[in-house]
């Protein structure tokens, strides 16, 4: 097993060390929200009720699933969300 | 009377060395004479040399990096009088029996061998002593990436990258890069713009450290970005402007040749990893130090495939001709490395000009319309004359100031076929322009260089940022030490 690598940092260091979040929305009225379903058991029901929350707010919302909640979600999936939506919201259940 | 205090020695052996081997015999009689004041350590095999087992591991370096040994074997003498400590190296039987006081030292020796080097002093070992044992310290913040982790994709979550993969900044490549310079890596260059943040020699080495610079590279980076943050370049709106350009890089002087970069066959193109690394360093520390990120700061409409790197050498075989170093004052031996904001590459085809008087006319007709061929005095430009080209100059007599003045002479036009609307076309000179004569260029506008490979008769333009002068970016040059 290789230990960790250290690099040096090449920027000006205004930004925390660790990777960022994207920019956030800033609203939500108009904005595309993806649902992704991880196929757990009654993720549906509670996607259902984001949805009702969000249209309500003025987004529009489409709906995905994973395939499995086992493994990550394919590249096709992530890549059709990523054009098709403003942000996603990624649901569990249990 | 003072004590005596008894002389001590230390000999550095390395087993590889056939000196240190002959030498092996004498290693007891040495110990006897100093009633066993002697430290032996060995740097490649701690079983060496088996005839003294008081012999001290030496693998790690660590004590012949601390005490600067370069050959072996080396023999130092400390003694507590006003001499101190001296050393010998190699073997030579009289220094070695007048420098230990032992008469019959090796006395069925050779008379003389010389030594060889010590592993501190192979290739890379030095740095990589120095990281270990030294005192290298950086100031710049430590990332850690998970061994499970692809580091070279770390380095391109983190955003560093210009979408071409990075060599991944480790300390050891940095303090490498540091070497190739005698600056302080603590020193501060300047702000880089946009954020205008200040900026260390260090941060530098690691910004170029990414590009795939060598380290013999790295002085002309620096005087890259001193050149960039000279104000008249204009870094921080020629980053942000919507227009294509960015710094082209034009290196001049014996620096250009001794880090082999190409003034030849496709100069302007890929291949060669000192015209390629050295322009994409300035770029990465405008993205990386500056926060000059696309999309971001930098909002050029289109951009242009020079943004990765543009930078060349200029092709200065024959002293007849002036390299644009000299256009700009320094002097043929001094090497210097010049910025100009510029963007893509118009090409100039000529076959058929065998007069300077033709081809100046065809070049200054191609150069009339850059940017638009109906804006006037908008953008400085380079003119890269390839060496057929300057052969057809040079055989007619004329010398570059000539071929300038020639083409300033042709790159006049009347305001009224500029002015807007004339040629039922919108874009234009103001009409206010309409009657006077207007030139292509400013004053101190058009730049020449030569460069590219020894057939074709094609030259080219790089066009300017259409805000050339004060009110813009000027032409930069920085001496390289």
């Amino acid at each position: 097993m290789t230990t960790q690598t250290v690099l040096l940092d090449p920027t000006a260091e205004l930004q925390p060390v660790e990777r960022q979040l994207l920019p956030r929305l800033t609203q939500l009225a108009g904005a595309t929200i993806g649902l992704l379903d991880i196929s757990k058991p009654r993720g549906k029901e509670f996607l259902d009720e984001l949805e009702q929350q969000l249209l309500k707010m003025g987004a529009k919302v489409k709906r995905y699933a994973k395939p499995t909640f086992a493994r990550v979600a394919p590249t096709e999936l992530s890549q059709q969300i990523s054009v098709e939506c403003d942000a996603v919201i990624e649901a569990l259940a249990d | 009377m003072a004590q005596t205090i008894p002389t001590s020695f230390t000999l550095i052996l390395k087993k590889d060395c056939p000196t240190c081997a002959l030498i092996e015999p004498i290693i007891g009689q040495l110990a006897a004479s100093c009633a066993g004041n002697l430290s032996v350590y060995v740097q490649d095999d701690p079983a060496f040399p088996t005839s003294y087992p008081g012999r001290i591991d030496d693998t790690s370096l660590e004590f012949s990096y601390r005490n600067q040994i370069e050959i072996v074997p080396t023999l130092i003498r400390q003694t507590q009088d006003s001499a101190g400590e001296s050393r010998i190296v190699g073997w030579d039987k009289s220094l070695w029996q007048e420098f230990t006081g032992v008469a019959d030292l090796g006395a069925e020796l050779i008379d003389f061998k010389p030594g060889c080097g010590s592993l501190t002093q192979d290739p890379g070992m030095e740095e990589l002593l120095a990281l270990k044992f030294g005192e290298a310290q950086f100031s710049a913040r430590e990332v850690q990436v998970a061994a499970t982790a692809d580091i070279m994709e770390a380095c391109y979550e983190r955003g560093w990258t210009d979408g071409l993969p990075v060599v991944p900044p480790t300390a050891l490549r940095v303090m490498k890069m540091l070497s190739g310079s005698k600056r302080e890596a603590a020193e501060i260059i300047g702000r880089v713009p946009p954020d205008n943040v200040e900026c260390s020699i260090e941060k530098l080495a690691i910004n170029a450290v990414m590009a795939g610079c060598k380290p013999e590279y790295f002085p002309t980076v620096i005087a890259a970005v001193e050149a960039a943050l000279q104000d008249r370049f204009c870094m921080h709106g020629l980053l942000c402007t919507t227009y294509f350009s960015t710094p082209v890089m034009i290196v001049n002087g014996p620096v250009s040749r001794q880090i082999g970069m190409n003034s030849g066959v496709n100069a302007l193109g890929q291949g060669n990893r000192a015209n390629a690394t050295i322009g994409r360093a300035l770029q990465l520390i405008i993205r990386n130090v500056g926060g000059g990120i696309p999309g971001g700061i930098d909002r050029a409409t289109m951009g242009n495939p020079g943004k990765y790197s543009f930078c060349f050498s200029e092709d200065e075989s024959h002293d007849d001709w002036n390299s644009l170093a000299m256009d700009r004052g320094f002097s043929r031996d001094e090497s210097v490395v010049s910025l100009f904001a510029g963007d893509g590459l118009q090409p100039i085809l000529d076959q058929q000009s065998r007069t300077p008087e033709s081809l100046a006319r065809s070049m200054a007709l191609s150069l009339s319309t850059m940017v638009h061929a109906k804006l006037y005095g908008m953008a400085d430009a380079i003119l890269v004359v390839s060496p057929e080209h300057r052969r057809v100059l040079r055989a007619g007599g004329w010398s570059k100031e000539d071929l300038r003045r020639a083409l300033y002479g042709e790159l006049v036009a009347p305001g009224s076929e500029l002015v807007r609307g004339a040629q039922d076309i919108a874009e234009g000179m103001p009409l206010s322009w309409k009657d006077k004569t207007l030139n292509k260029f400013r004053e101190d506008g058009l730049h020449i260089v030569t460069t590219g490979g020894k057939a074709g008769l094609f030259s080219a333009i790089i066009s300017g940022w259409v805000a050339a002068g004060e009110r813009g970016s000027q032409i930069v040059s920085q001496k390289i030490p």
